[in-house]
């Protein structure tokens, strides 16, 4: 007897049909993520045993049919053929989600024309017969000839007679037979087709005739479709044209009215969705629905920006702890230096975005899992679609106002590439929680305490301005990357509304873990990496105080290394180049080692006035060193206008490693992340100048 | 005038007759089941009117009025008021 044998099979099915409860529940939470080759799409895999069998289960992205335009549409037809560098699946299972059979059994009858093997699991069996449907597992198995299981996720039902039927089909592959007749002229069309059709069976060449004609056409982004093929479909088009007829109908019609033909003990379909009806009618309701909609979406904000402080807290605490403990321990000097303040820190601030991320996840994987996702969208499709925005895209927006790093992570709830990278290129712009900080620092220095416009704080009145700014260069940049650098083909939006379902705790679970492991290994490498790099910056070259009989203090000391390190001597360097925009040489040295972080801008500011790195916003003796700098011809540097100017300069630059390094992780593309960084901070510069030119002109000091 | 799915009454019925707009967008609808003679009903709107809330074969879809628009319906004899 051999060990224990493996096959490698494939999940597929439509979206919303617990494919994924299903995957998880046969897998456990062992799951490998990967990459499809060229698309930045997931590929999830994971082993399913059965009894003396391993099954390699490879997770397909939903899909309704296997027709497609788009790269990222075209992932199942190849993932399903082995076209996509992986080997080919041995055995589909199709998840179909029992209470919508017609539409769900639409793809399983692309398969059986294609011969590919596979086996029907008709899923949510449970919720079918609440509704009244009674699915009809031998007439599914009939209509495609490959066996069909009635199981459900959710309850566990059918799930080892699934297993079963998966390793018998393993054994004998079912041999689907599914050879529809379509109309004559279509049949014509198909058999000019069929000698280029690269295939291995006769049955396969039909099918990928039947998929050209469907999928091929101008413009679109398929990959591997031959030359030869994509001028004869032309040709079968344009004669169509001619002829008046309308392949596209005559195909899918044809398929429809095979699958209205079978009798799958499909109850009125009314049943099915009047629970959901009912639900929306307040949900989706003017008033009702727009009041849920800002409880939610306030909570999910709540939770991000205050509730994680606590984690937050305690994950800094911890980490410098450790880096205390480390310091106490190890002997003065260099290395300990860079372990502490270094290696210590910097794993510390990788971590630090765990409570976010996980927070950030748990609700949207509630709210994907039980339907209201789709609801969000759909509220706030008609505002979003304005900036050029999917709808899907405001989870992420609203996300940014905390952090920028889970609200790029979050992008990948949008479907298609260009949404993501247009949403992912405005995010950063949105006033994230970091800045806040700076904000304080620089308000609180330059406008006295009393100081008032219009009767309102002007303290208040600038942060509140500085929240409006940055949301309308967000929608702004949104706006126009949308028309230019992101124009892509304008797809419109075609949106399942779910029915509700109760969300299901180990699916969201499951999303939480993948996403924070993805962050941590792929990201935070990243990270950890150019926050050492930016330590040494900070650190060498180490500098002596020539003066060696007076005894400098820490603080003074820390100021002057600090001014002579790397870091330092480039804020100097670029002197020039921010000169005009009111900043001089120390927030040139805060913006360089702002980048670890936004907020560290303060603690920069601290050390470089000689107050010591532990100073806060809040810090008064900081903000009195701040207000006594004065500029070479004497007048004071902190002015209104600087600090306006330092502000704008904060909310439009990209001076967060972390933030570029997940996106590289999430484009998949060091470009992508380069086009950020230098498209912000080329907006802050020219926005600060104008802010600190216009002000000088306007004979603001 | 031509009866599309955007002009329908909220709450009513129709059967769908033919479908325009763009090919790749119309495939992807006759696919999920958008076929001439196949019944449609209009459920409501979002918030500003757009996009619309649609039920097919007892599922249920948003699209934006514009491209509802494309889609020809007759208007079925008899309203049936939502139950």
């Amino acid at each position: 007897m051999s060990a224990r044998s493996t096959a490698r099979v494939a999940i597929a099915g439509n979206p919303n049909t617990g494919k994924t409860s299903l995957f998880n529940r046969l897998t456990g939470a062992n799951a490998r993520v990967g990459n499809y080759a060229g698309v930045t799409v997931e590929r999830e895999e994971a082993t399913w045993r059965l009894p003396g069998l391993d099954v390699e289960l490879v997770d397909i992205p939903g899909t309704y049919s296997l027709a497609a335009r788009s790269g990222e549409e075209q992932i199942a037809v190849r993932a399903l053929f082995g076209l996509d560098g992986a080997p080919r699946p041995q055995l589909v299972v199709l998840v179909v989600d029992s209470t919508q059979l017609v539409r769900n059994l639409y793809l399983a009858l692309q398969l059986a024309e294609a011969q590919l093997p596979f086996v029907i699991a008709l899923n949510l069996a449970d919720v079918a017969r609440k509704t009244g449907i009674q699915p009809d597992a031998s007439r599914v198995s009939a209509a495609f000839g490959v066996p069909a299981v009635l199981v459900s996720a959710a309850t566990g039902e059918g799930l080892t007679a699934l297993g079963a039927v998966v390793a018998e089909a393993l054994e004998n592959p079912p041999k689907p037979m599914l050879a529809l007749a379509y109309p004559q002229a279509l049949e014509a069309d198909l058999a000019g087709l069929l000698p280029y059709a690269e295939a291995a069976t006769p049955g396969e060449a039909r099918a990928l005739s039947l998929w050209s004609i469907l999928s091929v056409e101008e413009g679109d982004e398929l990959l591997g479709v031959p030359v030869a093929v994509r001028t004869v479909v032309g040709a079968i088009r344009s004669r169509a044209a001619i002829a008046g007829r309308d392949p596209d109908l005559e195909i899918v019609g044809t398929r429809y009215r095979y699958l209205e033909a079978q009798d799958f003990g499909a109850a009125p379909p009314k049943a099915g969705i009047a629970f959901s009806e009912r639900v929306d009618r307040v949900v989706l309701h003017p008033l009702s629905g727009a009041a849920l909609f800002l409880v939610v979406m306030t909570l999910m904000f709540q939770a991000l920006f205050a509730w994680s402080e606590p984690a937050v807290a305690m994950v800094e605490q911890a980490f410098s702890a450790v880096g205390a403990g480390l310091a106490a321990i190890l002997p003065a000097g260099v290395f300990t230096d860079l372990v502490v303040d270094g290696l210590v820190a910097g794993v510390g601030s990788v971590v630090v975005f765990l409570p976010q991320i996980l927070l950030l996840f748990c609700f949207i994987g509630f709210l994907e899992d039980c339907g209201y996702m789709a609801r969000v969208a759909f509220l706030v499709d008609r505002m979003m679609k304005s900036v050029g925005l999917h709808g899907r895209a405001f989870v992420p927006m609203l996300s940014g106002y905390a952090c920028a790093v889970p609200a790029i992570m979050a992008t990948r709830t949008l479907e298609r590439r260009r949404d993501r990278l247009l949403t992912m290129m405005v995010v950063p712009l949105m006033s994230c929680s970091a800045r806040l900080p700076v904000y304080t620092l620089v308000v609180a220095t330059v406008f006295a305490d009393d100081s008032e416009v219009l009767g309102l704080s002007t303290r208040a009145v600038t942060m509140v301005g500085m929240y409006l700014f940055s949301t309308g260069m967000a929608i702004l940049a949104a706006a126009v990357l949308g028309r230019t650098l992101l124009r892509g083909p304008q797809i419109p939006l075609l949106l399942e509304l779910p029915p509700y379902r109760m969300p299901r705790l180990p699916t969201v679970l499951r999303q939480m873990w993948l996403r924070a492991r993805a962050f941590l290994t792929e990201a935070g490498s990243t990270i950890l990496v150019a926050t050492v790099i930016l330590w040494g910056l900070l650190y060498f070259p180490r500098y002596e105080s020539p003066i060696v009989d007076v005894p400098a203090s820490e603080d003074v000391a820390s100021a002057a290394q600090l001014e002579h390190s790397y870091g330092g001597r480039l804020g100097q360097f670029i002197e020039p180049a921010i000169r005009p925009l009111g900043f001089d040489w120390k927030i040139g040295v805060g913006l360089v080692g702002s980048f670890a972080a936004r907020e560290v801008f303060v603690a920069t500011m601290g050390v470089m006035y000689g107050i010591g790195d532990d100073a806060d916003e809040g810090s008064t003796p900081l903000r009195d060193r701040m207000k006594g700098e004065t500029r070479a011809d004497g007048t004071p540097l902190w002015t209104p206008l600087t600090g306006v100017s330092l502000m704008v300069f904060f909310a439009l630059s990209a001076q967060c490693l972390s933030t570029i390094a997940v996106v590289r992780r999430e484009s998949r593309s060091w470009a992508w992340a380069s086009f950020l960084f230098v498209y912000m901070t080329v907006l802050a510069w020219v926005a600060s100048l104008s802010v600190y030119g216009g002000g000088i002109w306007l004979g603001f000091r | 005038m031509t009866n599309t799915l955007a002009s329908m009454p909220k709450g009513s019925l129709g059967t769908i007759a033919a479908l325009g707009g763009e090919r790749g967008f119309r495939r992807r609808l006759l696919e999920l089941g958008f076929l001439p003679g196949t019944r449609v009903r209009l459920l409501g709107a979002a918030p500003m009117g757009d996009p619309l809330d649609v039920e097919i074969r007892g599922c249920r879809y948003s699209l934006r009025r514009a491209e509802a628009e494309q889609v020809v319906v007759e208007p079925a004899a008899v309203a049936v008021a939502a139950t």
